[in-house]
């Protein structure tokens, strides 16, 4: 070989020399589960019977591998895992603390639950345009948008659920859907663009692409200007993602024309990755940024979350008013990334975890009251307490928990963010978040009162649920969900301790750089340097 | 030379937003392509720009040549070009279809997702 | 397209050119080249051949549906980084192996086994967009 004839180096300067453990090896199993199992469903696609089952069996060993990642970081701290072997920071690592680990875990969740609910509800014509296989591409890119640890990564992580959802959104092409396509496609587009050019800043400032390397870079940066302008790009094109005010009006343009499962899992997984990204980059890598941004964001929070909880109210189509509610929810979340303090970001980490099994879980609802009432109208709609009154249980339950009302999973976090806000005295921003509280109220009982304490609409008729289709798998999967928000909100204290620790490493950024670096021997660290 | 292409990535950014201001689908995807390739030369130029010596190793050597140039930003500018390019075809399939189905390329006009004059939530019990 | 000449020669050029993306695709690895551009040959070779035979006789002749050869891709990317877990490295090291093939040594890589899935992607991705708008066409 002609190996021999060169020099010797010493391979231990440029490679990872131990070999991974191997449960570290779960942190990549979510994306080549994920892969592997749209490939499968690819080539089936003309066999839309057995098809589901590939898929479904692809979901339960994602949520099996997050579940056992999870359960990893919890015990064992940071799991870190250099792709092809190469040191940081010139391999692509990818990276899963508590923060990245528990987003993950929600969304196996959330992926599960509306892949079952998708059994009934996806028909043959869109099992073969790919339905599944964009469900599991979509999954894995935004897993792997959690648990990166490079920011270039996680632009193409972006693209690819990006990819995934649009695939989604256009299933079956009516009007309204490629109406709605077209907006949520350019300016999603263009959110990621702006990413990118944010990206290609990074990089000719730092010379970097790790994000624990452009922590650490920050760090010791004296030039404010640069940085905040990054900073500040960054936070542009994530609030676009997330669809926080005033970058918001592709969301209830959009979310309410697919599918209900495609819109659950939208409004579960993909707003909050732009959430994540935030935190990630203005916490770990520009915590010195966040400072300085911190006013602006307070304000985008705070009008996020009441102008979401006022467009709800403002709503006749029930699928309407839950993609106010997503922007009201977001609003919620960014409050904690403002405030900064440990309290507040423990907010911010539990009321996302809250937020994206509930508002799955109230899509999937509407999916079913509106196969059940006939009309997703409110006027029209109503009469469900008497067809369907475990239907209803289930409905109380996810108003009252989205509301942030006890005894269920969304009062301890604004609870949290509540006591924040008070303590560094930013009364306003408590009061917006009681007010949206009380709006959300409204907007979400108000659906509850018409849709199923009213009496039935002379016109139409309410179906018992034995006599929909959606309901019979769609109610397991809501109980299930259900399930979830009651216990948070009954014994918060595991919950509690989670988001506690994330906060905590989002305020410490040292031992996110430090996991990265943890393989590097001192010589080759010297040598970077 | 960096210099230059800033010029000229500042010139693509002036018309892509020139673009994207525009009501109609069509001109709002040019400008979003104009967009991501501006977004391309911002990540080369980042890169710092270097002459005529291919970031090659050659044969036998363990480092390439002096002065070489740096292939990090090639080969993000590849990655963010092949992803811009599937997108693109994307957009402009979806951009057909619902020019054919709505019959317009007017945003002002696409109001099949949020119809206009919706009647207000019903307001007593 | 109506024209005899391109009728009668593009059965050769798809030929020709098929072979060259597989060549390409060979030669990706230590010179320019790759899955990437191999692929993308590949597949204006098929379109090639459906503008002048139409799009029929294509689907014919790749047997399967492309989004089926675009999957078939996608699977073997995310396989060949999973040989790693067998050889103790990270995810997506490349391992390769050295036999010798009637007095010829290859070199044969799990980075070989990648870039034939991303040839694979590009492939089917690009034939059946391609297919799709020489379709569209004709009707």
């Amino acid at each position: 070989m002609a190996a021999a004839e060169r020099p010797a180096i010493d391979p231990a300067d440029a490679f990872v020399m131990e070999a991974p453990a191997l449960a570290d090896w779960l942190i990549v199993m979510p994306l080549v589960i994920g892969f592997i199992f749209a490939a499968l469903c690819l080539m089936t696609r003309k066999d839309t019977r057995r098809q589901p089952a590939i898929a479904i069996t692809g979901l339960v060993l994602i949520l099996l591998c997050v579940v056992g990642l999870f359960v990893h970081v919890l015990v064992n701290g940071t799991v870190v895992m250099a792709m092809g072997r190469w040191l940081p920071p010139f391999g692509i690592a990818f990276v899963a603390d508590m923060l990245g680990a528990t987003l993950a875990l929600i969304s196996g969740i959330v992926g599960l639950a509306t892949g079952i609910y998708a059994l009934r509800e996806a028909d043959n014509t869109e099992r073969r345009y790919g339905f599944y296989p964009f469900l599991l591409m979509m999954l894995s890119g935004v897993i792997c948008a959690f648990l990166t640890g490079d920011i270039f990564n996680l632009y193409v992580w972006f693209e690819v659920l990006l990819l995934g959802s649009f695939g989604l959104l256009i299933l079956g092409s009516r009007r309204d859907q490629l109406d709605g396509a077209t907006k949520y496609a350019f300016l999603n587009l263009v959110a990621t663009t702006l990413f990118l050019i944010a990206v290609a800043y990074v990089y000719g400032l730092f010379g970097t692409l790790n994000m624990a390397d452009i922590a650490r870079k920050a760090a010791v940066m004296d030039e404010v200007g640069p940085r905040l302008t990054i900073a500040a790009l960054f936070f542009f094109a994530f609030a676009m993602k997330a669809a926080a005010f005033p970058l918001n009006f592709w969301l209830p343009a959009s979310y309410h024309t697919p599918r209900l499962a495609v819109g659950a899992i939208f409004a579960g997984l993909l707003t909050k990755v732009g959430v994540y990204a935030l935190l990630r980059i203005l916490l770990t890598i520009f915590p010195a940024d966040r400072d300085d941004l911190a006013v602006a964001i307070a304000v985008v929070a705070a009008a996020s979350m009441l102008l979401g909880a006022i467009g709800a109210l403002a709503q006749t189509d029930m699928r309407r008013v839950l993609g106010y509610l997503v922007i009201s929810g977001i609003g919620i979340m960014l409050a904690g990334l403002a405030l900064g303090s440990a309290t507040g970001l423990s907010g911010t980490a539990f009321y996302t975890a809250h937020s994206m099994v509930v508002m799955t879980a109230l899509y999937l609802l509407v999916g079913i009251v509106g196969a059940a009432a006939g009309t997703f109208d409110l006027h029209r709609a109503g009469g469900l307490y008497a067809t369907a009154p475990w239907l209803a249980v289930v409905a109380l339950v996810l108003a009252f928990s989205v509301s942030g009302l006890p005894p269920f999973s969304g009062l301890w976090p604004k609870i949290f963010l509540v006591k924040a806000s008070i303590d560094v005295g930013a009364w306003w921003l408590a009061a917006a978040i009681l007010v949206s509280g009380f709006l959300t109220t409204i907007a979400i009982v108000r659906l509850f009162a018409f849709a199923f304490w009213r009496p039935a609409h002379p016109d139409m008729r309410s179906l018992s649920l034995a006599e929909v289709p959606v309901a019979r798998l769609g109610l397991p999967v809501l109980a299930g969900l259900c399930g979830l928000t009651v216990i948070a909100g009954l014994y918060p204290e595991p919950f509690i301790q989670v988001s506690d620790r994330i906060a905590f490493e989002l305020m410490n950024p040292a031992g996110y750089i430090d996991a990265v670096y943890a393989p590097m021997p001192a010589a080759a660290e010297g040598a970077v340097q | 030379m960096e210099t230059a292409v800033a010029v000229l990535t500042g010139l693509y950014f002036a018309v892509s937003i020139y673009l994207m201001l525009s009501r109609h689908i069509i001109r709002i995807l040019l400008g979003t392509v104009t967009l991501s390739t501006g977004a391309n030369l911002t990540i080369f130029a980042m890169g710092r720009i270097t002459r005529e010596v291919p970031p090659i190793i050659p044969s036998g050597l363990y480092l390439p040549a002096e002065g070489a140039a740096n292939a990090l930003p090639q080969a993000l500018v590849l990655t963010a070009i092949v992803i811009a390019f599937s997108l693109f075809a994307f957009l402009l399939v979806l951009v057909m279809r619902s020019y054919q189905e709505l019959g317009t390329d007017d945003t002002y006009a696409m109001r099949d997702a949020e119809p206009e004059g919706e009647p207000l939530p019903p307001l007593g019990y | 397209m109506r024209t005899l000449i391109f009728r009668a020669t593009a059965p050769y050029l798809t030929a020709l050119m098929l072979l060259y993306s597989i060549f390409v695709l060979l030669r990706g690895h230590n010179e320019p080249g790759g899955g990437f551009i191999g692929g993308l040959i590949a597949a204006s070779a098929l379109a090639i051949y459906g503008i002048a035979c139409g799009v029929s006789p294509v689907r014919r002749a790749i047997r399967y549906h492309p989004m089926a050869i675009s999957g078939f891709g996608l699977f073997l990317g995310a396989i060949a980084g999973m040989f790693s877990l067998f050889a103790g490295v990270p995810y997506m090291t490349g391992l390769w192996i050295y036999p010798t093939v009637f007095g010829v040594e290859l070199k044969l890589s799990t980075t070989l086994i990648f870039d034939i899935g991303v040839y694979l992607v590009v492939l089917g991705a690009i034939t059946s967009i391609a297919l799709a708008l020489e379709e569209k066409e004709r009707d």
